[in-house]
């Protein structure tokens, strides 16, 4: 119940509802604690409504860190 | 590969449970003892099990579970006082679905329906709401439990029967605080961890700040992360550096999801409809300023009032059931004696077993 889960908007019929897309799933969630949400944008959704909007260049930056980590203990060990 | 494809990229996974070995075998052998980490959140525990983290660091990380599963905390007395709610004539009761198998000292909701009860499950608060403006002939109770992440949905869905002027449509809330209860689990002094894997979704809400006080009073430090498996060692990455480091201050690893802050529309859609009481904690008791309590504002939907007199105490617990020691940390699943036999999720004896955020019911699908 507690299971959060990202999902892509893509549609925003008004300011307080937004369809979103999750594996193939059309549905409805409230966006009313997120701000404004336009087609593209990734949202955290529980319980039928968006937790916070996603941040992807942060969840990018965090993983290319860690490429770049495991290629220089590759190297090292290499 | 997209973002969220790479956070669950098994091959990332696996290179980064190495490092993470190495890291932890260090600090174990540092310690002189396996280094222990408490995940607070059920979803956590969830998650850790079935990516097989568990078994694949056992012996340098022992990981235990703590008290992040809003099903498994709720009181007995709370259960007792959903069941009598359920087999009211004329009410339909609505909760999420790990609700309805929770055992009571006699019943279920699960039962309750068997036997004739109107016991219906949602995924949404506002389906509840729904369901009370399409059933004006019934009085709809929406049982209201859950931590920071679920209780502006439910202050929300109230502001939306109250728009909707709805005077068949209340909520019996049972909603929890996270940050009083870590303050009383450390407090206790009972259980001793060298670092806390924070609950991603509920700071989403309070902001990892909230948590601030774990490293400043219980000096043992604290990660934010989220729920994929590469969000997971990361988190598990910073705290064995932390916990190396001696650095107490909370970490925010879940950037990607949650503010230093929080949602502060999120936190003021609570504060609108909610008052800080006391609540009854499975395991803990009464745990001060812990409670979310329906406001004198929407009075008129809050069920504790509409229907019952007062709050029950706590009731009976299972005979023999271990779920309060679990929600401390103080044991693992397997150290209960009923943990697989008789308590299984088919028959579980307790609500740990039952609920899919529940530690027993975890280690009970990933043995
Ligand atoms: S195994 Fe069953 S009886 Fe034992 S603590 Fe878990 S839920 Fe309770």
């Amino acid at each position: 119940m507690c299971l959060g889960i990202p999902a892509l908007v893509v549609e925003v019929p008004d300011k307080e509802w937004a369809v979103i897309e999750v594996e193939g799933i059309m549905c409805q969630v409230g966006v009313h604690l997120v701000g404004e949400v336009v087609p593209g944008d990734y949202l955290m959704v529980h319980a039928g409504f968006a937790v916070e909007k996603l941040d992807l260049a942060e969840a990018k930056a965090r993983l290319d860190l860690w490429e770049e980590l495991l290629d220089f203990e590759r190297a090292e060990k290499a | 590969m997209s973002v969220l494809k790479r956070l669950n990229d098994p091959q990332l996974g696996r290179e980064m449970i190495k490092k993470v070995k190495e890291q932890a075998a260090q600090l174990a052998g540092h310690l002189g003892r396996a280094v222990a980490l408490m995940e607070v959140c059920g979803t956590h525990t969830m998650a850790i099990s079935s990516t097989g983290l568990r078994s694949l660091l056992a012996g340098l990380v022992e990981l235990r579970s703590g008290p992040g599963c809003p099903v498994c905390v709720t009181a007995a007395g709370d259960i007792e006082q959903m069941i009598a709610l359920a087999r009211m004539p004329g009410v339909t009761v609505a909760t999420f679905g790990d609700m309805v198998r929770v055992p009571g000292v006699l019943s279920s909701l699960e039962r309750e329906r068997a036997g004739g009860a109107r016991v219906q499950i949602v995924y949404s608060p506002v389906d509840a709401v729904a369901l009370a403006r399409d059933k004006p002939d019934q009085e709809v109770i929406f049982l209201g439990m859950g931590f920071e992440t679920t209780a502006p949905m439910v202050a929300l869905s109230i502001n939306q029967a109250n728009n909707l002027r709805l005077t068949n449509f209340s909520v019996y809330s049972v909603h929890k605080l996270v940050p009083p209860v870590m303050r009383a689990l450390l407090g206790a002094g009972e259980v001793k961890v060298d670092g806390l894997i924070l609950p991603g979704h509920v700071c989403a809400i309070t902001g990892s700040e909230a948590f601030a006080f774990i490293g400043e009073e219980y000096g043992i430090p604290a990660v934010v992360t989220g729920f994929t498996p590469v969000d997971i060692l990361d988190a598990l990455h910073i705290l064995l550096n932390k916990i190396q480091t001696g650095d107490n201050r909370v970490v925010n690893g879940y950037r990607w999801v949650v503010r230093d802050d929080g949602n502060l529309q999120a936190q003021s859609a609570i504060k609108n409809c909610f008052y800080l009481g006391d609540a009854i904690w499975r395991g803990f008791g009464v745990v001060n300023g812990s409670g979310l309590l329906i406001g004198e504002k929407f009075a008129h939907y809050d069920a504790m009032r509409k229907f019952t007199a007062e709050r029950l105490d706590d009731a009976a617990e299972p005979q023999g059931c271990r779920c309060g020691e679990l929600l401390r940390g103080l044991i693992s699943p397997g150290d209960c004696p009923m943990f697989g036999h008789p308590c299984t999720p088919a028959s579980p004896v307790g609500p740990c077993m039952v609920s899919s955020e529940g530690a027993c019911a975890a280690y009970y699908h990933y043995r």
